[in-house]
């Protein structure tokens, strides 16, 4: 058979197809993230034109055309210097020291900073995984931090602490004493409910959902009310707490409810076996529970405990209506002073509240997803 | 072993169980007594009567918004209630629209191939998700709204709208009597379209044939009332909002508070919506839209047949709970002075009577019960969702 009979057979070179387009690199990113469809295109070109309208006007805002100096609200008006003034940062310097301790006595400062080291060292002792003695450290935390910083704050003059009475606390010292005595309180008592609540013993498993369900039920507003305008109804006159007591006390029941249901969670995700085999070692129900089924619960658990207490420290806030000076009602407070009155006070003033809470809220996010993390690395091995 | 028997050998441990119970139940008993009696003296004498006898008496103070007629000098304390309890669930089911609308399109935007889309919602839920809700509703209310130019300066919104730091004012649509009918073919135009598909549903499973009742329902909810409403010689007109000299006439006017809770609660509800939404796609596992694809599903269908279904069983009952959450949250109301159920009821109402104790009970009752009743319909819910093991 001749070789013209093959006319499948190709006797010329076939021509050259164009590369094919990149799939790597800056250009294939690009391509494959952002124009990969008609629809992703439009898409693409929409986000950018949020951002463009966006982004500028903000950092000319906060950071460009912000008046960065200055002793009253002059600065901070339209002046030719600042044509179209931006965020009054001034305003925030001045009031710094209020934002942070209220109305605490000067002279007494010192008390406070101390507290916020004392505080910093537990919450890095428990929160550093591979930290050594992490048992010391929760009860550093849990039984001698709110004892010494009780005794630090409020003054005990036998030892030459003055007393500072609660009601000149205020800022930041009271939003974070509010979220630790929270986060202190309910962690136990949550413990506590949740063990009741899968308790064998009808009463104590009633008692248990009965609080947990009612406490969830209703919003931490109602709480805070029925602390701060109940509370003195029910006890005698000489035993009725003060009011940032009753704040912390409705804060303190609202949050275990929260931490009973994040701990039962945990508590559901340990195998019946575990169980078995510790009272097939023959340990009683407590030991059985504080040495073979909580450290189990609890790590699992921790990074929605932590989760609980992102949502805690941003409920804080509330006790603001209930007449305390948290962080945010000094920030009110500071946004209606008469020597700052400027179109921009408040929204500077609310600029920075926000960064203290997202710095401290996005922190403990990050925390919570890197324990998650580690711990489905352990769970894969 | 009869339970005669079983009560006979009871073991000290079980002994020690019933004690343990007995103690719990007086302590909480005692506790309980002890609170009624010292609340019993405290309040004799403060001189603040006790009782629900005050419901009826009248109430002698203004509420901002009232959706059914409320007089301050004629309507009772149990009237104000109602108006708070309307309020409350006013801004509760207008944020719970909003913010599901809002919460879909950020959670499946996260989920985007898109680059930049995904990371722009990503930074809306890590941003409005890390700032407290009262932080937010301040901001809103105070920054945003309060600044707006006054009545002279009005924004005038295009469509008829005022907009300044009295609130929005909208048209306000007037509906003639005709206007029934085209109610009345809206409601026909849905249980027809039901019924509609049923049929359809029925005759795919007899035959095989699947139903095409898409075009059928939407000619029958949208034309139908359409075609009724210009039949009846279009029984609708505005009422358009009119600058005066002090004020604003006619129109509807929405309050800058009720406008500052509902921007504050959507967007902030919307960040945790946007997570459960994502995270009820991912749950799907990625071998169903496989086995869709090698059925021969297009992806539209896969979508709407495969995924969605399944994702929902997941969705549900956490959505459900951010709208309770949504509800609660919307008594942050009371910072800024809208008249909600608890501003309206145990913030004024308490504040004149002095009578805490009922007046907390019965606000608290009602979140209670509005939960109690979402957890019921979600466990039927659940219950009718659960996967059928064979």
């Amino acid at each position: 058979m001749a070789a013209a009979d093959r006319i499948y057979l190709r006797d010329a070179p076939a021509e050259l197809l164009p590369a094919p387009m990149a799939s790597t690199g800056v250009l294939g990113w690009v391509r494959a993230n952002l124009f990969s469809s008609p629809l992703n295109i439009a898409l693409t070109i929409l986000c950018a034109a949020l951002i463009v309208w966006i982004v500028p006007d903000l950092l000319r805002f906060f950071i460009f055309d912000a008046v960065w100096s200055g002793a009253n609200r002059e600065a901070c008006l339209v002046s030719p210097q600042h044509p179209e003034p931006g965020a009054c940062w001034p305003f925030v310097r001045v009031w710094s020291s209020y934002f942070v301790y209220g109305f605490y006595p000067v002279s007494e400062r010192w008390r406070v900073d101390l507290f916020f080291t004392l505080l910093a060292f537990g919450i890095a002792w428990l929160a550093w995984l591979g930290a050594p003695r992490r048992d010391l450290g929760a009860v550093y935390f849990f039984i001698v931090l709110p004892i010494v910083s009780y005794i630090l704050l409020s003054g005990w003059p036998m030892i030459g602490l003055a007393d500072v009475p609660t009601s000149l606390w205020g800022g930041i010292l009271v939003t974070i004493v509010v979220a630790i005595v929270g986060i202190v309180a309910s962690l136990p008592l949550g413990i506590l409910l949740a063990l009741g609540r899968r308790s064998a013993m009808p009463a104590v498993r009633l008692a248990s959902i009965a609080f947990i369900e009612f406490v969830r039920g209703v919003p931490l507003i109602t709480v805070l009310f029925m602390a701060s305008v109940m509370l003195p109804l029910f006890v005698p006159d000489r035993f009725a707490p003060d009011k940032l007591m009753r704040a912390l006390i409705g804060v303190a029941l609202f949050a275990s409810a929260y931490m009973a249901e994040v701990v039962r969670g945990g508590l559901l995700s340990i195998p019946r076996g575990q169980y078995e085999a510790a009272q097939a070692l023959g340990l009683p129900y407590w030991r059985m529970m504080i040495l073979v089924i909580l450290p189990q619960a609890l790590r699992v658990t921790l990074p929605n405990i932590v989760n609980t207490s992102i949502g805690l420290f941003k409920d804080t806030t509330l006790v603001f209506i209930v007449g305390i000076f948290d962080f945010l009602r000094t920030i009110e407070a500071a946004r209606g002073d008469p020597n700052w009155a400027t179109p921009v006070t408040s929204v500077t003033g609310y600029a920075f509240a926000a960064v203290f809470y997202f710095v401290c809220c996005y922190g403990m996010s990050r925390y919570s997803r890197n324990v998650e993390a580690r711990l489905a690395r352990a769970q894969r091995r | 072993m009869s339970k005669g028997l079983q009560f006979a050998v009871r073991s000290k441990q079980q002994w020690a169980n019933i004690a343990l119970q007995v103690l719990l139940l007086l302590i909480i008993g005692g506790v309980i007594y002890a609170a009624f009696v010292n609340a019993a003296t405290n309040l004799a004498k403060a001189g603040i009567a006790s009782g629900f006898r005050f419901w009826d008496n009248t109430a002698g103070f203004d509420i901002s918004q009232t959706l059914i007629y409320y007089s301050s000098s004629t309507s009772t304390f149990g009237r104000a209630f109602w108006v708070g309890l309307l309020n409350t669930l006013l801004v509760a089911s207008l944020g719970i629209v909003l913010a599901t609308a809002l919460g879909f399109t950020i959670g499946i935007a996260r989920l985007s191939r898109n680059w930049l889309v995904s990371h722009l919602a990503g930074g809306y839920v890590e941003l409005v998700r890390n700032v407290p809700l009262l932080l937010q509703l301040l901001f809103w209310y105070n920054a945003v709204l309060k600044s707006l130019p006054e009545l002279r300066g009005s924004i005038a919104v295009p469509g008829g709208a005022f907009l300044n730091n009295r609130g929005l004012f909208l048209p306000q649509p007037l509906f003639g009597s005709n206007f029934r009918y085209v109610v009345a073919a809206l409601v026909l135009g849905i249980a027809a379209t039901l019924a509609l598909r049923l049929w359809g549903r029925r005759r795919q499973e007899r035959t095989g044939e699947p139903p095409h009742t898409v075009y059928f329902g939407f000619g029958l909810i949208v034309a139908l009332p359409l075609l009724v409403f210009f039949a009846a010689g279009a029984p609708l007109s505005f009422s358009f909002p009119e600058m005066a000299r002090f004020n604003i006439r006619g129109g509807i006017e929405i309050l800058p508070e009720l406008a500052a809770l509902l921007v504050a609660l959507t967007i902030y509800t919307a960040a945790f919506i946007a997570e459960v939404v994502r995270a009820g796609i991912l749950a799907v596992a990625p071998g169903q839209t496989e086995a869709a694809q090698a059925l021969g599903l297009r992806s539209g269908s896969a979508l709407r047949l495969v995924v969605v279904p399944q994702a929902m069983r997941v969705i549900v009952p956490p959505l459900t709970s951010q709208y309770l959450n949504l509800t609660k949250n919307s008594s942050l109301a009371v910072a800024i002075g809208y008249p909600d159920l608890v501003q309206v009821f145990a913030g004024s109402v308490l504040n004149i009577t002095g009578q805490s104790v009922e007046v907390i009970a019965i606000t608290m009752a009602v979140y209670l019960f509005i939960s109690l009743i979402t957890s019921m319909l979600m466990n039927l819910y659940g219950y009718r969702l659960r996967v059928v093991e064979r």
